[in-house]
């Protein structure tokens, strides 16, 4: 069955590269911000319910529904405490370049979102938490958020929808755990970004002690669009469950690394092969593909060629969607050097709070240091798994998880590697990869 | 709201407060739940994943010291939730954790003082491996500064942060915390300089390993060398509830003991470290002063010279004075015996404080130290509460935290909390019902309380201050059936025990002063009295009853050594009117005897011979006259019978600071080294402040 790739009439960002005019008055050409008030009008039920309907998953890597999430919040401010939304902007997930593409050519699409869903979860107030390496983005985005203060569009009387409504941007000092919900709270408070325990979650006890919905940028940003144009035009896209369109960023050894917005459950080929000239040397070039970000398990040749890119498909093959950053890595690739990169990636962000992350991410990072160099028994690659089990699920973040994940997806695709790697060491015999060095 | 809900913890269902947590419920439930971060009068960090039990229909395991009991959810037909904490799971995830934490700890337990009752020692007994599988270079860390009561080794550490934990919300001082990230995330102390609170020690307590330790301690001995007494401290006027650990006859160390309404579980630097002034400076066999010098003598030889010099005196012309930290029994046997030699002039208060011994409302912690968690609104007179009880003044942190308003007249201090400065002296004092503060904040309290100090009673206007904190207290009704807002802050363990029994005589230590001066008091007797001026005594012929070459020692005539607090059995009773029991922990040094034994065994010489002969004897006829103290560990409250009238008028002069040197308050942390040094650190310190205001 061919895929019916996503038209052009039906993207949501249409300036995603930034060709052209990124300020109110281009945004408004394109069609943001058109009968904002109009949406507010129909009422919060309406919003939650509409996006709900939209089959909408959180876009920032687990997949939460976002129309579900908005509705926990409490629905009136029925104890005197403000809510607030926060808008997860610390992108900083190795691979991932999606939503830096939105606040820097399409703000205007994050903005009205944030003013769309904070009405919906009874916000007066909204924070942008961005990434501290996102300057670019956080004088694009301040720009536009200036803009729309000076347009009306914010502040008092929001958009002429009658809510009172402030936005916030906040630039973080770059620590990669900040992009943890609960630890990007406590950084946007003032205090060290350390994860908070669950429960309670930020719906009743989030930024301030107070009702709190941290979402993604790209679930914020589609909103508006959504409703305009209805929750059954953004789930005709996508299989079931797995609704509508994604930005996808395909990075690695493909001809045309490009971020690109497509329908859900396209598969992995078609993406690659469509949007970005396909692999380096060919389709049968391929030697894995981590299709999430850094922290989902690799998957190997065979399953790239037929797997649909969205939640339950890469689930089912023990991987995810994560936040949709494809990284292809085709044969050239030493596949143990390039997950010892993202072991020493997690050891250098793990905020040391946790026991089995402090102290399992460098356990693991070393023992794959040696594995690079092939310097270890062949026991020690389960020793690592068993490891690597021990820090998985017993974490008070999921950084333990996403430490442990991609170590799991080499030793479950590429164990006949590593050992090679030992054994060759031992005979004195460097395999090509490993002399290339 | 607190919601029962059922819960099954292994396999059997029990009722439990929703508010509880897994860990709490489990602990009810006798399943014992491994633990270091957790520490149940800290807040919640969770971050040691030691604690995680299986919860039915939970994909992962969870930490059960931070989930309550009403964010779990019932089953699918509406069970109730299901907790395991011995299954494998629960085995596996605990002996992972354990790994961990064990991979960068330094296998040092047999140079380590923790040894013993090292927590991690005892759970990686039950969730250790026999091997190691790490093989990769082992982290090590640089040792911090935290003063001279606590060691660090920080390579140790497993980053519970109960330490940091305790500084901040216990203490009130932000001095410890935690830097860098992962792997290489330190436990530090502010600019690396030693810890200013009082109450530091509860840190090596507190610590679950042996990253803390007791530097005073360090390497003296193991725990299973150690013989333990459970007694009470007499360091200040709370009563903590103390362990004394004893090897021979030297007391090694001394932790505190649980007492939920007393001391909690910590106590203050001084009971903790002073004890090493048990050693020093000791009084261990009698002395006759001859020929202007003090002479080694024998029991039997002071006694004589004692019988010769009171002979003939009558019995106006004898005085005692009790101490600080002397115990009930003493204060008594003393009291009887001059009663015998026909003399009534017994005083315990020996800083002059105006208290009327009959009004006890006037001198207690009336709405007890527990009390202090009721009041929404405290006023604190003439005292220093972090200086007078350190303890106890924890506890008005707490009070502060939980949303009480604190103010002050008197000094400006650090209290580690803020206050409401009303002004420093009694001028204040007397125009308090116009206030402010005390119009809108304390009158307006459901439970306003005013905490008086002690030194604020000691002046010659004592009376007067008296009078009128009183006086504020009942015309703001914080004095009602059910709430006595009106509570003194004692300093010497020994005073509310020696006003009990009436150890006190009209116009007080100055009228004794004033007859000494005159010749009409030829004789005084000091219980331990180390608090007073000696010069004021005149050519009083002066026997000094006590432990430690001090004050009183110096001017005495004749010494008779007896053990100090930890080296008898007595009665202490608290500032809120408790009495409790202490115990010999050690024994006194040389000659030295029991305090009741040496008054006894006088009162033969002196041909008043007193009816008992054993502390048992004692205590009969002690709780026979005052049956109130054989209530131990309880206390009973006072009746509020009025504001007692003063005769003199408020003076201008300013509350001062009642405690100028933490570490220097009495005989025995006067004669402690370890104090010395804190007191040196302290005055440095205030040096620096100083030089860095200016």
């Amino acid at each position: 069955m061919a895929f019916d790739f996503l038209k052009d009439e039906d993207r949501i960002f249409t300036n995603l590269y930034g060709f052209y005019d990124r300020s109110l008055a281009g945004a408004r050409a394109r069609g943001h911000w058109d009968g904002t008030a109009g949406l507010i009008v129909k009422g919060k039920d309406w919003i939650i319910n509409e996006m709900k309907a939209s089959g909408l998953r959180g876009r920032g890597g687990a997949g939460f529904p976002t129309g579900l999430k908005w509705s926990f919040m409490p629905k009136e401010e029925s104890d005197g405490r403000p809510h607030y939304l926060v808008v997860n902007a610390d992108e900083s997930e190795p691979g991932t370049c999606k939503d830096r593409e939105i606040m820097r050519h399409d703000p205007h699409t994050l903005i009205e979102g944030c003013l769309i869903a904070s009405f919906a979860m009874n916000a007066h107030a909204a924070y942008i938490y961005l990434r501290g390496e996102y300057v670019r983005e956080r004088e694009a985005l301040q720009a536009a958020i200036d803009e729309c203060y000076d347009a009306g569009l914010l502040g008092k009387n929001a958009a002429g929808s009658g809510w009172d409504f402030d936005l916030y941007l906040h630039h973080g000092a770059g620590a990669y755990i900040c992009g943890e919900e609960t630890a990007l709270l406590e950084s946007l408070e003032g205090k060290k970004g350390m994860p908070r325990l669950k429960p309670p979650f930020p719906a009743n006890a989030g930024l301030y002690g107070c009702p709190t919905t941290v979402n993604n940028v790209e679930s914020i940003a589609v909103a508006p669009t959504i409703l305009r144009r209805g929750a059954s035009w953004f789930s005709s896209f996508g299989r079931d469950n797995n609704k509508g369109t994604k930005i996808f960023g395909i990075s690695g050894h493909v001809n045309k690394p490009c971020v690109v917005e497509e329908a859900m459950s396209i598969p992995l080929r078609e993406l690659i092969d469509r949007h970005c000239g396909g692999v380096r040397g060919g389709w049968d070039n391929v030697k894995a593909v981590i299709p999430g970000g850094s922290s989902v398990r690799c998957i190997p040749k065979s399953v790239c060629d037929d797997v649909l890119m969205d939640f339950d498909d890469l689930s089912k093959h023990k991987s995810g969607l994560g936040t949709a950053a494809v990284i292809v890595m085709d044969q050239s690739t030493d596949i143990i050097k390039a997950i010892w990169r993202l072991s020493k990636f997690y050891k250098h962000e793990s905020c040391g709070q946790c026991t089995p992350c402090r102290e399992g991410t460098g356990w693991m990072m070393r023992v794959m240091d040696r594995l690079v160099r092939g310097e270890a028994e062949i026991e020690e690659i389960d020793m690592l798994l068993s490891v690597t089990k021990q820090v998985e699920g017993h974490t008070i973040c999921a950084l333990g998880d996403a430490a442990a994940w991609p170590i799991q997806g080499l030793i479950a695709h590429f164990r006949d590697e590593i050992e090679d790697r030992i054994r060759a060491k031992r005979r004195g015999r460097m395999t090509a990869a490993v002399a290339a060095e | 709201m607190n919601k029962t809900l059922k819960l099954v913890v292994d396999g059997a269902e029990m009722d439990v407060d929703g508010n509880m947590t897994i860990l709490q419920a489990c602990e009810q439930a006798g399943a014992e739940i491994p633990r270091f971060c957790y520490h149940e009068r800290l807040s919640i960090a969770g971050n040691c994943r030691m604690c995680l039990v299986e919860v039915a229909g939970m994909p992962k395991p969870v930490a059960s010291c931070a989930m309550q009991i009403k964010d779990l959810r019932p089953g699918r037909n509406g069970e109730p939730p299901e907790v395991k904490t011995f299954s494998p799971l629960v085995k596996k995830a605990r002996e992972g954790v354990m790994e961990f934490l064990l991979i960068n700890h330094p296998l040092d337990c047999p140079i380590c003082d923790q040894g013993g009752e090292c927590d991690l020692q005892d759970q990686a007994m039950a969730y250790g491996e026999a091997g190691s599988r790490y093989h990769e270079p082992k982290r090590a860390h640089d040792e911090i500064n935290l003063g001279p009561l606590v060691k660090t080794a920080m390579t140790r550490c497993i980053h519970c942060t109960r330490c940091v934990r305790f500084t901040t919300e216990v203490c009130g001082v932000t001095e410890m915390g935690s830097t860098g990230r992962g792997e290489d995330a330190e436990i530090i102390s502010y600019l690396d300089q030693a810890l200013t609170s009082e109450l530091s020690g509860n840190v090596v307590d507190l610590c679950p390993v042996g990253a803390l330790t007791s530097r005073p301690y360090a390497f003296a001995a193991r725990p299973w060398e150690l013989r333990k007494t459970e007694t009470i401290d007499a360091m200040d006027a709370l009563g903590s509830n103390i362990r004394a650990d004893v090897r021979g006859r030297a007391v090694l160390r001394v932790l505190p003991r649980n007492h939920d309404d007393v001391n909690e579980e910590w106590i203050s630097d001084k009971t903790r470290y002073a004890i090493d002034g048990l050693g020093r400076q000791r009084l261990d066999r009698p002395y006759i002063r001859h020929e202007g010098k003090l002479r080694p003598a024998t029991w039997d030889e002071a006694f004589a010279h004692i019988v010769a010099k009171l002979h003939g005196l009558k019995g106006e012309e004898i005085a005692a004075v009790a101490g600080d930290l002397v115990s009930v029994e003493a204060m008594y046997s003393l009291k009887d015996l001059l009663g015998r030699l026909g003399s009534t002039r017994v005083e315990c208060r020996q800083e002059g404080a105006a208290l009327p011994p009959e009004n006890r409302a006037a001198w207690l912690f009336n709405p007890g130290i527990a009390g202090i968690d009721r009041a929404d609104a405290i006023l604190i007179i003439g005292s220093n509460p972090r200086k007078e009880a350190a303890v106890l003044n924890a506890r008005l942190r707490r009070a502060w935290l939980n949303g009480a308003e604190i103010a002050t007249i008197g000094p400006d201090a650090d209290l580690t909390y803020p206050v409401t400065r009303l002004g420093a002296g009694p001028e204040t004092l007397a125009d308090a019902a116009n206030l402010d503060w005390v119009r809108e904040t304390l009158a307006k309290a459901k439970n306003p309380l005013i905490i008086l100090g002690n030194g604020a009673v000691s002046r010659a206007d004592g009376a007067a201050v008296l009078s009128a904190a009183m006086g504020l207290a009942e015309s703001l009704g914080a004095i009602r059936e059910d709430w006595t807002g009106f509570a003194l802050l004692h300093q010497a363990a020994s005073r509310v025990g020696g006003l009990e029994i009436g150890f006190a005589s009209e116009g007080g230590i100055a009228k004794i002063y004033d007859d000494a001066a005159s010749g009409a008091l030829k004789a005084v007797w000091l219980l331990g009295a180390d608090e007073i001026d000696p010069s004021r005594l005149g050519s009083a012929f002066v026997v000094y009853q006590g432990h430690h070459g001090d004050k009183g020692a110096h001017r005495a005539d004749v010494i008779l050594p007896t053990g100090a607090w930890l080296e008898q059995p007595g009665l202490y009773v608290n500032m809120e009117g408790r009495p409790q029991l202490a115990l010999t922990a050690a024994l006194p040094p040389g000659e030295a005897r029991e305090d009741w034994a040496a008054l006894r065994a006088l009162s033969a010489a002196l041909g008043v011979a007193q009816p008992f002969d054993d502390l048992g004897g004692l205590r009969k006829a002690l709780f026979a006259e005052f049956p109130r103290l054989a209530a131990v560990d309880s206390r009973e409250a006072a009746v509020w019978s009025g504001v007692p009238a003063s005769e003199g008028g408020l003076s201008g002069a300013p509350f001062a600071e009642s405690v100028p040197d933490y570490f220097m308050t009495n005989a025995v942390a006067r004669a402690s080294a370890t104090m010395a040094e804190l007191s040196k650190l302290a005055k440095e310190r205030r040096g620096t402040t100083l030089a860095a205001a200016e």
